[in-house]
């Protein structure tokens, strides 16, 4: 992919609508002024779309807090439920992401993927002893990881097409086949948005890094989560290939990932509240 | 430096024998630095009279700085004189709305469209520069500082601190302290209240043993508890912030639209008498109140 491409696809993810339920459930919430700041918070915690969206504005260069903020509920803090809620609406105005596209990707497939990644990263973060913040952060990185993935099926969906089917036929990880057709694959193209958008180092590492060598606790938490999604068939983000845990990480949690995913006892119910959530 | 009161009322202008007191005119304060530098702190109703006394001094210059873009605080920007008369040099502060992306010129220009207004922006005399303020970013307006901080209402607002002369001011626009969003049994409470607590901190900070405090206090503990989230404070609220700040005095303004003079008098009595350390501190703003430290 070349550089001018890179700015044109930052340009174009601008205009990206969210996911149709959320879309949906803004609508809803947003009509009813008796609506409860929570619910609508937990509808953009639970969009990747939605969550991008408002991190970018907080942490935009025109309100240079000192930190960077990777949490909705920090975000409503700094700048009101009011300013997030009408974010989000204006968001919802674009329209809804279409669930299949010319890439055969499945937007729902692709959001308990994305769910079940941020919940069982949290869990892994709470398990690695890493500070309240980081918890709640490695929630939003397991949200956002294959935010590059949402960006190829709607803007350029025929190579994205193809990248998937060569995954899918010769068992070969989806960010090889991307690289093969696009030039660039989801992690470098999620990597190059979160930096544009201003997000913390700690999340664009995580998201960089999460097919490679995470750099830190919070990067292996994320790796190991992904995996675990995967291997448990928690919704479907289009790569058939489960990997293994590099030495540092079966480290990390002292043991491998069928050991690490038997020991976390049942995660069933993770991906029960993602599709109750999903679901239309 | 001294300031001085031209608009004390919240949402609608209240002209009428009732409001005789106090004043029926929308948010506006005026500044003067010991230099007789002229800053006004948002552009309500109010702002029409002071834009009389400033006729005979022309060309002057003056620094406008909005709160937040709701009516009451920038309805009175057309009726600002000095904006139709050449060599004035007007310098309009205010934010980025992070929704619209709209800045402050927004303000103006929407009001002065010919369905609205009879006079078109372009046919402006003075000098207007719009001016996009950030949170924690200091400005420097001659010999003062001022100093935006986000503070919690429906739409963007700027608390601002002014320090000049050795002195300080700090107002809070529109403001409701925020609440936890979280019932004490969910999961977020707790941290929720943390994110809370710091951002309160930096509040408090910004206000940190000013000359003068001057907050948004538009309700009672009763007309609040079915006004939450309206985005506005209360008289405790604002008493409280005083005394954690430990500002020097404390003006309670935006007054509620359908509170009388006499009501008013009646609330400073009963405050007074269950604040008694803020006896000699403690203040109704009102129109035409001058203060000088
Ligand atoms: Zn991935
Ligand atoms: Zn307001």
């Amino acid at each position: 992919m070349l550089s001018s491409e890179h700015a044109e696809l930052v340009a174009l993810v601008e205009k990206m609508p969210a996911f149709p339920k959320s879309v949906q459930r803004v609508v809803q919430l947003t009509s009813n002024i008796d609506v409860s700041a929570k619910e609508i918070v937990q509808v953009i915690e639970c969009d990747p779309v939605l969550t991008v969206k408002i991190l970018k504005v907080i942490n935009s260069a025109f309100y240079g807090l000192s930190q960077k903020i990777n949490s909705v509920q920090r975000a409503v803090v700094h700048i009101g439920l009011n300013t997030v809620k009408n974010l989000a609406m204006s968001v919802a105005a674009m329209g809804m992401l279409k669930n299949s596209n010319q890439a055969n990707f499945s937007a729902t497939a692709f959001l308990l993927h994305a769910l079940t990644t941020a919940a069982i990263s949290r869990k892994l973060a709470e398990r690695a002893g890493l500070s309240q913040q980081e918890c709640s952060d490695s929630f939003v990185a397991g949200l956002l990881h294959d935010f590059g993935k949402v960006v190829f099926a709607e803007f350029m969906p025929e190579r994205f097409r193809l990248a998937l089917a060569k995954s899918r036929e010769d068992n070969v990880s989806l960010h090889l086949t991307e690289l093969e057709f696009i030039g660039i694959n989801h992690a470098e193209a999620g990597t190059l948005l979160a930096e544009k958008w201003g997000l913390s180092e700690l999340l664009i590492e995580a998201i960089r890094h999460h097919h490679g060598r995470p750099v830190n606790a919070f990067g292996e938490c994320l790796f190991a989560a992904n995996q675990i999604s995967k291997h448990l068939h928690f919704g479907d983000a289009g790569n058939p290939v489960v990997e293994a845990f590099p030495e540092a990480i079966a480290d990390r949690f002292g043991m491998p990932l069928e050991a690490l995913i038997e020991d976390l006892g049942d995660l069933r119910f993770m991906l029960k509240e993602a599709e109750l959530f999903v679901k239309l | 430096m001294k300031f001085k009161f031209w608009g004390v009322r919240g949402s609608i202008p209240t002209p009428g024998p009732q409001t005789v007191k106090y004043g029926g005119n929308t948010t506006c304060i005026e500044i003067r630095t010991n230099r007789n530098e002229l800053i006004i702190l948002d552009a309500g109703t109010g702002i029409h009279a002071l834009a009389q006394t400033l006729l005979r001094d022309m060309p002057i210059t003056a620094h406008i700085f909005i709160t937040h873009t709701h009516w009451d605080h920038i309805q009175g920007l057309p009726f600002f004189l000095p904006i139709f008369f050449k060599n004035n040099r007007i310098n309009l502060y205010g934010g980025q709305d992070p929704v619209t992306d709209e800045n402050i010129n927004r303000a103006l220009s929407a009001q002065l469209q010919y369905s609205y207004f009879p006079i078109h922006e372009a046919q402006l005399k003075a000098r207007i520069d719009y001016l996009t303020v950030r949170p924690g970013e200091t400005v420097s307006v001659g010999s003062a500082r001022i100093t935006p901080i986000i503070l919690n209402h429906p739409v963007l607002n700027f608390g601002y601190r002014v320090d000049c002369d050795g002195a300080s001011l700090f107002f809070t626009g529109d403001f409701e302290s925020p609440i936890n969003i979280y019932q004490p049994e969910d999961d977020n409470y707790a941290s929720y209240r943390g994110f809370l607590l710091e951002k309160h901190q930096e509040i408090i900070e910004a206000m940190q043993d000013v000359d003068a405090l001057i907050v948004d206090s538009s309700y009672t503990d009763e007309e609040y508890a079915t006004r939450l989230g309206w985005g506005h404070g209360t008289y405790r609220s604002g008493i409280k912030l005083a005394s954690e700040a430990n500002a020097k005095r404390l003006f309670l303004t935006h007054h509620e639209p359908t509170r009388t003079d006499a009501d008013l008098d009646l609330i400073y009595r009963d405050l007074l008498e269950q604040h008694p350390r803020f006896a000699d501190k403690l203040f109704i703003a009102r129109e035409g109140l001058e203060v000088c430290f």
